[in-house]
């Protein structure tokens, strides 16, 4: 009975002494300048910190303690501690940064000036600018494969991806893709890529080893007009199980079999939907609708959107940070 | 007079709605053709149009189908309850109702357990619905489908009572087509069953505060927020306030010897 008592005191204690630390969202409020922190526990908003002129693009750093964000009309890249929430620095960006991503090596941060066709690279502790690459007309998206060798950029009038190599900085290979490239997300192995073209309504899957694309998906969204179908975010799985596709305003999220490119289905979502990301244990899906101003939140288990969350005006890009 | 007796009552009342009832099995079936043809046909086409905007009990966005569902449910028992009137007057013709009124029991009594007797027949047709509704995506938790059951019953007394009010003011069948087009359209169509308020008061101001009024939107309400495990205590009360009001209303005023076989008009 006492070591029972003891047991249950110390259970007790522990428990006091570290409550468990429900895992957090950040979402970019591009017309609010502000981040909107969602308790993925509660699912509630539990703070809004006041960042840049508009946010959008966000990012976790490797190590998981700074997010980085895209202060578009500021011209600038802020860096926000987790641990404080607090904006401890700022980073060179080049104009207008809009999507950004960060190289594995956790130093090299590739940023798309949307209006001057470049692709700034920034050392992020030296805060130096390494290279400055000329690409298509509009830089938009970007992505750094998980292994390091490439970064890739979209160019919305070019409608190209522009492979870089990492080492060089320079561009290896164009691939011509659908009309105004958003966004590319590789395959945890980083054998496949994915690259949403928003007006071409078309998401193209591209062999990396080869870069060659090896398949163009279309979406038919029941009930919803083609002119509204238009791909932007993709989210991928990590067992290579699924793919997401957020279908802008058409208003759903496409559910797609990541090895036959088969929809599986289309998930009603607010109002212009843009950016997702998965959490932590991979369970639940987020997206930011940004003409609704709010993240709905899929359950994976059983492919249905189970809550949406108001978060400030419109919602840009979420990040889950899985440490939290 | 025993609780024995009244339960004996009970169930001969409840035993006849569904000897009924099984003698029409087909109605039972063309019933759930309409709110069926809504729920396929009418709301397909209205898909996009509801627009942007979560309301409770709702915590995400929602497919029309799933909107109207609710309301559907608050149709099929409409219905049924106002040909239910139709089937005491038809009774009444007959001298059936006579014959139940005989009863020494407490005439609230005999009339209430026909109003239950009659919902359940109703009840039973909302949950074949419900699983048909399944096929459109309309999925409701699963506890909703029990949670829903009170709101259910006491929609179906509400409505029950209506019905049987509207029945001591018919004189004869034909005026069923008067129903149709005073009672059960306009409740229908002005409630919260085909679109969420804020949607009406957006169209007109004084349309929003008939539907607030119509009762029938509350009913729906309750079937609403009962079916997603959410409760709604203002909805509730109206529904069961009105229902107090209606019962009291109309087991006062039935009068079985009020209306005459063949055509003889006056009271007897």
């Amino acid at each position: 009975m006492k070591t029972l008592f003891k047991r249950t005191a110390l259970a007790a204690m522990i428990g006091l002494s570290t409550p468990a630390l429900a895992s957090v969202a950040y979402v970019s409020n591009e017309k609010d300048n502000t981040l909107s922190v969602i308790d993925t526990e509660t699912q509630k908003v539990i703070e809004t910190i006041d960042v840049g002129q508009r946010p959008r693009g966000i990012l976790l750093s490797k190590d998981y303690t700074k997010l980085y964000i895209c202060a578009s009309d500021d011209d600038t890249v802020q860096v926000l501690d987790l641990a404080t929430r607090k904006i401890v620095d700022t980073l060179p960006s080049g104009e207008d940064p809009e999507q950004f991503a960060l190289h594995p090596n956790n130093k090299h941060l590739y940023i798309a000036n949307e209006d001057d066709a470049i692709v700034t690279v920034v050392d992020v502790d030296s805060k130096e600018v390494l290279a400055q690459i000329d690409v298509g007309i509009e830089p938009e998206g970007m992505a750094v494969s998980p292994n390091g060798k490439w970064a890739v950029n979209t160019s919305e009038t070019t409608s190209m991806l522009h492979w870089i190599n990492t080492e060089t900085f320079e561009i290896e290979k164009n691939i011509v893709v659908g009309q105004r490239p958003r966004h590319v997300e590789f395959s945890r192995d980083s054998k496949i890529a994915w690259a949403s073209a928003e007006i071409g309504g078309t998401v193209h899957i591209i062999d990396v080893d080869n870069l060659e694309q090896i398949h163009e998906m279309s979406f038919k969204v029941p009930g919803v007009n083609q002119d509204r179908v238009q791909p932007v975010g993709i989210e991928l799985t990590s067992d290579g199980k699924y793919a997401f596709v957020a279908l802008g305003p058409s208003n759903h999220v496409a559910v797609v079999d990541a090895k036959t490119y088969e929809v599986l289905d289309y998930l009603l979502v607010g109002a212009r939907v843009w950016q997702l990301d998965l959490d932590k244990d991979e369970t639940h899906l987020y997206t930011t609708n940004g003409v609704s101003g709010d993240v709905s939140v899929i359950n994976l288990e059983d492919m249905k959107v189970i809550k949406s969350i108001k978060v400030g005006r419109y919602p840009w890009g979420v990040v889950i940070d899985p440490t939290s | 007079m025993k609780a024995a007796h009244y339960w004996h009552c009970f169930v001969g009342i409840q035993t006849r709605e569904w000897l009924r009832f099984w003698q029409q099995r087909t109605r039972f079936a063309s019933a759930l053709v309409r709110p069926l043809l809504w729920l396929v046909v009418f709301a397909a086409g209205f898909r996009a149009v509801l627009g942007i905007s979560i309301i409770p009990p709702y915590e995400t966005y929602i497919t029309y189908e799933t909107y109207i569902a609710p309301g559907l449910c608050g149709m099929i028992i409409l219905f049924n309850s106002m040909q239910g009137a139709l089937s005491m007057v038809y009774d009444r013709e007959l001298g059936s109702m006579r014959v139940l009124l005989m009863s020494p029991l407490p005439r609230p009594f005999l009339l209430v357990t026909k109003l239950l007797a009659m919902g359940v027949v109703s009840i039973g047709q909302v949950y074949v619905f419900l699983l048909l509704a399944l096929l459109v995506d309309v999925e409701p938790p699963l506890w909703g489908y029990l949670a829903v059951l009170p709101a259910l019953i006491l929609t179906s007394l509400m409505l029950g009572a209506l019905g049987l009010l509207i029945a001591t003011w018919i004189k004869q069948l034909e005026n069923f087509a008067g129903v149709m087009n005073f009672v059960i359209f306009p409740m229908f169509f002005m409630s919260s069953a085909l679109y969420p308020l804020w949607r009406m008061n957006e169209a007109s101001p004084w349309l929003y505060w008939i539907c607030q009024f119509n009762p029938f939107t509350h009913a729906v309400e309750a079937i609403r927020f009962s079916l997603y495990l959410e409760w709604n205590p203002m909805a509730y009360g109206i529904t069961g306030g009105v229902t107090v009001v209606l019962a009291l209303l109309a087991t006062a005023g039935f009068r079985p010897q009020r209306t005459k076989i063949l055509g003889t008009s006056k009271p007897a």
